[in-house]
This record gives C-alpha cells, structure tokens and sequence, in this order.
C-alpha cells in the first residue's frame, strides 16, 4: 500500500504530506523515483527533506531541512488556498463511494458520538484546494462505507457536479491506495471503482472489504508487485522512524 | 507567578504552539492553581489540552485537530466527549485553517476572516462561528469565520532581551496571531539574552505587545524549543498509556505535576 501511494507521486510535484502513512509514502518516493518531489507539512514547513521520518509534522528535522518555514496562516492562505499545491495526501476513518472522508465523529450523532475521532485538522482546505487528492487507508466493510456517518472532508460529495457547485479549484480525489488495491472515479458519476488489484488478492476479497456494491473497471489490472529495491528502501526509512535509530532504539 | 494574575476562572485561554514550543509548564502551573470553566483554544490540543480536559479545568474546547499526532487518540479528550468525564466539554469545532484565519482577524481587529473553506462540509451544520458570506465585487460565495479574542494567550519562546522583547524561530505556527488577538498576554522563554540576535524566519514580539515574561527553562517539554532541546518523542508514545486509563493518569498528574 505505501509502495503504490509512493509509485503515485510524480518527480516534481509539490505534495501536501500528513503524518503516518503518507509521510511513508512521499519520503520513500522522495528517495526512490523522486529525488525532486516537494513535501509542505502543514507545521509550514515548505521543501522539508527530512533524513528521518517525523513521528508528527512539527518535527525539528522538518524546519532544519525546509527551504522555507513559514506560520499556519501563510501555509493555508497563501500556499494552499490559491492551488499552489499539485497533490494533497489523506486519510480516514471512514470512506464513501463518492470519496468524501469522515475523521470527526462515529456514530448517529455529533453531539453523543460513539467514537470521537479526531477532528478535521487542514483537511476540509486540502480536499477543496489541491490541484488533485490521493487517499491512503485500509480497505475494511467497517472504513469503506456507503455513506460516511459525518463529513469531515468533501471528495465528490453526491456524485458529478458537485465540486463544481462547491466551487473548488482542485479536482478531488483521483486515487484511492488501499491495502487491497486501488480506486479510482468513474469518469461520468465519479463513483469509486476498483481499478487495480495488488498481487495476491482477488476480486472477491476487494468486494469482502467494501461495505458498497464495489464495482470493477472493465480494464481492471495488478499493481506490478514490489521491487526489491522498494522493498529495502521501505524497511530502511521505517527502521528510522522519528530519529530512534539516531539513538539506537531500533 | 504570571498565571495567577493572567487566568482566571470561566477565562477562554489560548495556549498556542503548533507541535513546537507548547507552553506545557504554564499549563501545569494552571492545573496547579484549580482553575475552572474554562474555555480552552487551541488549533491542536495536544497533550497539555489532555491534561487541563481530564483535570476537570475545561467547561468547552476551540479547536482544529484534537489527536496525539502520529500516536493516536487523546484519551482524556475522548472520555470528556464520550462519556462526560471529568464532566460534559462543548465543542467548537473548526479546521486549521479556519481556526488560524480566526486568529489572523482577532489580531487585525477585524470582526470575521474569509477564506474558502468548509464547502460541503458536516461542520458547517455544528459550529455556528462558521458563516457564509457573498463577496461584494464578485458575487462569490466564500466561509466567514468570527475572529478569536482570547482573554489570555501564553506561548513559549526561545530568547527575551532585558527589555522584554521576545524572540522565537523554528516551527512558529500561529503564535504571533494568538498573542496580538489575546487581551492578555504571557510569554515563557528559555532563556534572557543580552541582545537578539537576527535569524532566518523568526518571529519577534515587542515588549510593548506583551504583558508578561517569563523564563522557564524547558517549559515546553515534552514538546521542544529548536535550538534548546528535542521533542521527547518517547513521551508522546508513553502518553498513549498513561492517559488510557483515569486512575493511572490521576496518579501520573498527582506525581508529576501537582506535586511538582
């Protein structure tokens, strides 16, 4: 899954990273096919090439390694409101067909939740305003639901069209990296559809893992699996998580 | 000190500093001091937020983000929304940029910010500080957000001089915005210098625009002042158990900060 979300950012591209696994993601990236991939953490750290990965986004290593770091206001206003930012990675607690996130609240009712989650953090303005998103989560009936029970972040809210009453400037999600494979919007009713399968797992199984009526792409592929270099450059950054190799934890 | 003449009971407070430089000593001194209903801001509330939650200092949070980051949850938070305890926490629930165009207009004397934001959103139904607003030259529809005017806000900060000017650099994240919006002010600093020395990207607040200085070295740990010490991330990942269960964080506070 970290593999594929990293196969997915293009050298170049500016990236709006959050901490967990797209954090994974675009370093490994960074350190494979995209030397030149720009990370902004929304701590304001725009350009940071951290050595090691960050446990949260306002690292120290962050702003040492930043080409500028700048406050929250400027971050948001400046950076990503006007769409200077090519590709913003999210994540949820739960997912719908149409690629809209809740990370607030589970359960009936905001005011009684079940679960109280989170919150937003910056990703209403991230989903809104990137020039396209790419969702990292695992594919779970209980994630990947038919209607999120609050949301947080819009993807497509009900289907085609609706971004473009919003106002949006970005183009939503163009990608869903899961566990199990990935999804992608059908082109006229921007519905999630299957459209690869990682090696292994089969079309049954997606559908298992998918509380909708899953729907393949008729050109339904496999991600090419794991090269070996991925797979040590992953197990290297990992091993470095939030410095503890600097102090020999790991 | 400076809390007992700043924080009073029922005051909404704002203790700021995005991951780097949190004032955790000023919010253990008003833990210390059992003060009472009062009305937290804080884009992330983080572990100090936690502590004054599950410490019963809390009556509603103002807020953007409220998870220990890259950890998990923040348990004391969840058990206040979940299960009212200590006892019931309102919500004012925005985004982070919501929350720091919130504190951008408060600094400005202006009553709301715009921005784009919050389209299609759930909170838009649950947070009445979130507006719509149509744009007079051109018709767009944008969020208006009403400004935050804390009655106090406290940051920390690396350096003061010997006037009281205060200087701070790394992460600065909305800091600057929360002392200029709050009515009163405390900064706690590592340490006094003779004089400031320039650096790239930093922030300086006149002596003018504050009203108290404090030095307290380490007083953000376990976050961290760049140039003084390293996020004790080993904390933040043993908070996950110290906070899960109420007794053992009561023990913990009991050792570790009320007895301090």
């Amino acid at each position: 899954m970290t593999i594929a979300a990293a196969r997915a950012l293009r050298n170049g591209a500016v990236c709006f990273v959050g901490i967990g696994l797209p954090s994974t993601a675009a370093n490994l990236a960074a350190r494979l096919h995209a030397p030149e991939l720009v990370l902004v953490y929304e701590s304001g750290t725009l350009g940071a090439k951290p050595e090691f990965l960050p446990l949260s986004i306002g690292d120290g290593i962050l702003a040492e390694t930043a080409d500028a770091v700048v406050g929250v206001v400027e971050t948001f206003n400046y950076w990503l409101q006007p769409g200077r930012i090519d590709i913003g990675f999210l994540a949820g607690a739960q997912l719908d067909r149409f690629g809209n996130i809740n990370t607030t609240v589970i359960g009936d009712s905001y005011d009684a939740p079940r679960v109280r989650l989170p919150g937003a953090g910056g990703a209403p303005e991230i989903a809104a305003s990137c020039r396209e998103v790419l969702i990292i989560m695992r594919q779970s009936p209980r994630t990947f639901v038919e209607r999120v029970d609050f949301v947080t972040s819009v993807g497509y809210g009900s289907g085609a069209g609706d971004r473009e009453r919003h106002g949006f400037i970005g183009a939503g999600p163009t990608m869903v990296i899961t566990d199990v494979g990935i999804l992608q919007p059908a082109p006229e009713t921007r519905e999630l559809v299957l459209t690869h399968l990682h090696p292994g797992v089969g079309l049954q199984e997606a559908k298992a893992a998918t509380g909708w009526e899953l729907v393949a792409s008729a050109e339904l592929e496999h991600t090419p699996p794991p090269t070996t270099l991925e797979l040590s450059t992953l197990r290297e950054l990992e091993q470095t998580k939030a410095g503890r190799s600097t102090v020999g934890v790991l | 000190m400076a809390i007992a003449a700043l924080v009073r009971d029922g005051d909404t407070i704002a203790l700021e500093g995005f991951t780097h430089l949190i004032p955790f000593a000023a919010g253990h001194e008003i833990i210390r001091q059992g003060r009472r209903r009062l009305s937290l801001v804080r884009m992330t509330p983080d572990l100090i937020y936690d502590q004054l939650i599950g410490m019963g200092c809390a009556r509603r949070l103002v807020f953007s983000w409220g998870g220990n980051p890259g950890v998990g949850s923040l348990h004391r938070f969840r058990d206040a929304v979940e299960h009212d305890w200590p006892e019931s926490l309102e919500l004012e629930e925005h985004s982070h940029a919501g929350m720091a165009n919130r504190y951008a207009a408060g600094a400005s004397g202006l009553p709301f910010a715009v921005l784009r934001g919050y389209a299609g959103s759930d909170l838009v139904g649950e947070t009445d500080s979130i507006r719509s607003i149509v744009c007079p030259f051109t018709g767009e529809s944008l969020a208006a957000v009403s400004a935050l005017n804390p009655d106090v806000a406290v940051i920390h900060a690396q350096q003061a001089d010997a006037s009281g000017n205060v200087q701070l650099w790394g992460i600065c994240g909305v800091q600057k915005e929360a002392v200029l919006a709050a009515r009163r002010t405390l900064v706690t600093v590592e340490e006094l210098v003779e004089r400031l020395e320039p650096r790239p990207g930093a922030v300086v607040l006149p002596a003018w625009a504050i009203d108290y200085v404090s030095v307290v070295r380490n007083g953000a740990h376990p976050s961290y002042a760049h140039g003084y010490s390293e996020r004790d991330n080993d904390f933040y990942l043993a908070w996950d158990a110290i906070s899960r269960d109420r007794t053992t964080f009561q023990e913990w506070m009991e050792a570790n900060v009320l007895a301090a």
